[in-house]
């Protein structure tokens, strides 16, 4: 595969960005780039209004009885962040961003299989996204991210129903997503792509997709389910007038638990282009990275059971969803050691996206190996609703999938806007996020374990120190998101041009210019090769 | 690229991000198939919590069961099947080239089923139940044993109806469409994909039915 394209004239030249101009131009679009720029664009925002709910409640917990609000306005705090970061940044973000961009680049397409039903889903997603605002306006919502009934569907004064709405409408954004992402990879790869060529990003979002499509319709129906107790009164979960609470739960994790796949497996897919890229070599171990996503996607249906371990499920369920548990370690063990072994002796260089790359290397594997403790019915009786569990997934959720989509989006960045953005403050960042991220929520660990519970606005005296360090590892980690925002933005305009590959890497989304045209190649690509095949330096090198 | 050049009623058939007509044909396929399973997983949520509550409350599912008509949800079961059969005969038609008119004919037996039903569901159905006082958020009135688990059925049996019954308003408004695009000459031998996933889709409509027939109306053994 020649790099046939690369000397164009940038300047002159006509792509993505610059082929029409005006809002309408961006709004009707159904160019599968210009898509992925409007969420990248949307979840930004919401992802500052979560972070401000965040830092809220940071500040209220720097003082035992609390620093600046009510308990009830805590409570809508927890539950707008949950809900935001849930379905309206962390589930869009790699797949909807990276994924939207880059899937039919890194497969040689010219678009993914439903263009308009992909712009379609960046409306419902909207639409979902104003809903929430509208709770947010007319006064919060104070259910928690997970709408556990009967609180939700009876004694709650809160909106609860527009924010059920919002994440009901968004879930839809997600399956038409999913569902163009798997089409797009069956049926538009470019000539010689088979599927032990494509790159593990698609893989890991192909069975993301699967995913999204199986579990989210399973939420639309029990949020659907919950509505109709508030309004019609009908016990359908509520147990003093006939329902049961536990089926609620049941179906809520059903999809839930899932949804913590759907959020980190795109993430594991960033990281194995990252490692590759930056190592200059194969993936070690390529089918099993491979496979893994899909052991990941399918043992994620299974163990739904360990969020109700003290939910009064039966004890011989909590003890199967405990042993299937535990059994994810597996496929997730299987990437880490992969990676890791890619690293080993490779030729690595340390830009920004690789700090990323391996910030989640150690952030995930912490957050995953924690996950084992909760997963044990023992332990987790005493660290059930504590700090601990919200260290533990914040591990996985912003140690993971953030790092991960904060590298991909630095890595495909010159790709995507055909400017470099300054390296040094780009490493300074991501040194800046690792620490800020780590004082924030490793304190939360020792919170957790000695027994401080989560969603509560006050706490007791002995806590305070630990509570104040975390506080301030916040400020830092939102020091840390606000640099990449503004070189970033300075990029588009001064940065250097990139070229179509200023990492030398491998892959189809490389061969093309920077920013790709409209059709993103010049003339269909043809396969001939692996993926990451890179150049095997020579044995006498390395003695 | 031959195919790009083809033209229906003036309008190319091939969409540009495709490179062959059968790869775009294919993928409009496999995209319906891979959204009837998101479908199953929606119904099946309902379903799941149905058979739950079933298991649990039987007496009292079996109480609201012998309020609705086994006769209604006999006939409409027959309605939607002919209905099936009458879609799968537009796409054969339009597959081998009959006459438009033919085609436009079985499209037409296939929505004014879908009307059968609806009206069977909404007027022969849903209004006795209203005018029984079964509806409830609205007017569930019944004092006999059991009463909020028969509520409880007739929440399940409102709301798994219904929404199956918008699936099928729907369906006809897709094959209104597609009636339209028929008459207007966009479909031949070559190109009738649009026909064809809509089929497929009208078949899914069916399925469920087939399933919430038995579950609502056949417990309790009558």
């Amino acid at each position: 595969m020649s790099v046939a394209v690369a000397e164009l004239a940038t300047r002159s030249r006509v792509h993505y960005l610059n082929e029409s101009y005006g809002v309408k131009s961006w709004l009707l679009t159904t160019d599968h780039k210009r898509i992925a720029i409007l969420y990248m664009v949307s979840i930004t925002f919401m992802f500052l209004v979560g972070a401000c709910a965040a830092a809220l409640m940071r500040i209220q917990l720097l003082e035992p009885a609390g620093a600046i609000v009510q308990p009830e306005t805590y409570n809508k705090l927890f539950s707008i962040h949950g809900i935001i970061m849930v379905w309206f940044f962390l589930i869009p973000s790699i797949p909807a961003v990276l994924g939207n961009f880059l899937i039919p680049m890194m497969i040689g397409a010219r678009d993914v299989a439903f263009p308009k039903l992909n712009l379609l889903s960046w409306y419902i997603y909207i639409i979902g996204a104003c809903f929430i605002l509208y709770t947010l306006i007319y006064g919060g919502v104070d259910t928690g991210w997970t709408f556990y009934t009967p609180y939700s569907s009876t004694y709650s004064n809160s909106h609860v129903f527009g924010a059920a709405a919002g994440v009901f409408i968004v879930g839809f954004s997600s399956i038409l997503t999913g569902l163009n992402f798997i089409v797009t990879v069956h049926k538009m790869r470019a000539p010689g792509m088979t599927w032990f060529r494509l790159p593990l990003f698609i893989w890991s979002l192909y069975a993301t997709s699967i995913v999204l499509v199986l579990a989210t319709p399973v939420l639309a129906i029990t949020l659907s389910l919950m509505a109709m107790e508030r309004f019609l009164h009908i016990g359908i979960f509520n147990p003093a007038i006939g329902g049961d609470p536990l089926l609620f739960q049941h179906l809520f994790w059903f999809y839930s638990h899932p949804a913590v796949y759907i959020m980190v497996l795109p993430a594991m897919g960033v990281i194995s282009e990252l490692v590759a890229a930056y190592s200059r070599r194969r993936v070690y171990g390529y089918a099993f990275v491979a496979f893994s996503s899909f052991a990941i996607a399918l043992i994620a249906f299974l163990v739904w059971g360990h969020h109700m371990f003290v939910s009064g499920q039966s004890v011989y369920a909590g003890m199967v969803f405990s042993a299937l548990s535990f059994l994810v370690a597996i496929p997730s063990g299987i990437k880490v050691f992969n990676w890791t072994a890619t690293l080993y002796k490779g030729s690595n260089s340390y830009d920004a996206p690789m700090l990323y790359a391996l910030g989640f290397l150690g952030l995930f594997t912490m957050g995953g190996l924690t996950g084992l403790f909760l997963a044990s019915l023992s332990i987790d009786v005493h660290l059930h609703d504590t700090y601990f569990v919200i260290a533990h997934f914040h591990y996985i959720m912003v140690g993971g999938s953030v790092m991960a989509y904060m590298g991909g989006l630095h890595y495909w960045w010159p790709k995507m806007t055909g400017r470099l953005y300054p390296d040094k403050w780009a490493r300074f960042a991501a040194f800046t996020i690792f620490i800020g991220f780590n004082l924030t929520f490793f304190p939360q660990y020792i919170l957790g374990y000695l027994g401080m519970l989560r969603r509560y606005a006050v706490y007791p005296a002995q806590f305070q120190a630990l509570n104040v360090l975390s506080s301030a590892g916040a400020s830092i980690l939102g020091v840390g998101y606000f640099i990449p925002l503004v070189y970033l933005i300075w990029s588009m305009r001064y940065g250097r041009e990139a070229g179509p590959n200023p990492w030398r890497a491998k892959g189809l989304e490389w061969e093309t210019a920077s920013p790709p045209p409209r059709e993103n190649f010049e003339e269909t690509p043809i396969v001939t090769e692996e993926a990451y095949a890179y150049p095997t330096r020579p044995r006498a090198v390395r003695v | 690229m031959s195919e790009s050049a083809i033209t229906q009623a003036g309008r190319p058939i091939l969409e540009e991000h495709f490179e062959t007509l059968p790869a775009q044909e294919e993928a409009r396929k496999l995209g319906m198939w891979v959204f009837l399973i998101t479908e199953i997983l929606f119904f099946g949520g309902l379903f799941a919590t149905y058979t739950v509550y079933r298991e649990l409350y039987l007496p009292g599912f079996t109480q609201g069961s012998h309020f609705i008509e086994v006769k209604w949800g006999a006939i409409n079961t027959a309605v939607l099947i002919v209905s099936s059969l009458t879609m799968a005969l537009a796409i054969r038609s339009v597959q081998v080239g009959k006459r438009k008119g033919t085609t436009l004919g079985l499209l037409g037996i296939t929505m004014l089923l879908g009307v059968v039903f609806l009206c069977i569901k909404f007027i022969l159905e849903w209004r006795v139940d209203y005018l029984h006082h079964h509806v409830p958020g609205i007017n569930f009135d019944y004092a006999g044993p059991h009463a909020a688990h028969v509520k409880l059925f007739f929440l399940f049996y409102f709301y798994m109806t219904g929404l199956h019954a918008i699936h099928v308003i729907v369906g006809i408004g897709i094959l209104l469409a597609l009636s339209y695009l028929t008459w207007r000459g966009r479909f031949s031998p070559k190109y009738y994909s649009p026909i064809e996933v809509a089929g497929l889709y009208w078949h899914f409509v069916d399925i469920i039915w087939i399933f919430l027939f038995p579950l609502l109306y056949l417990i309790g053994g009558r």
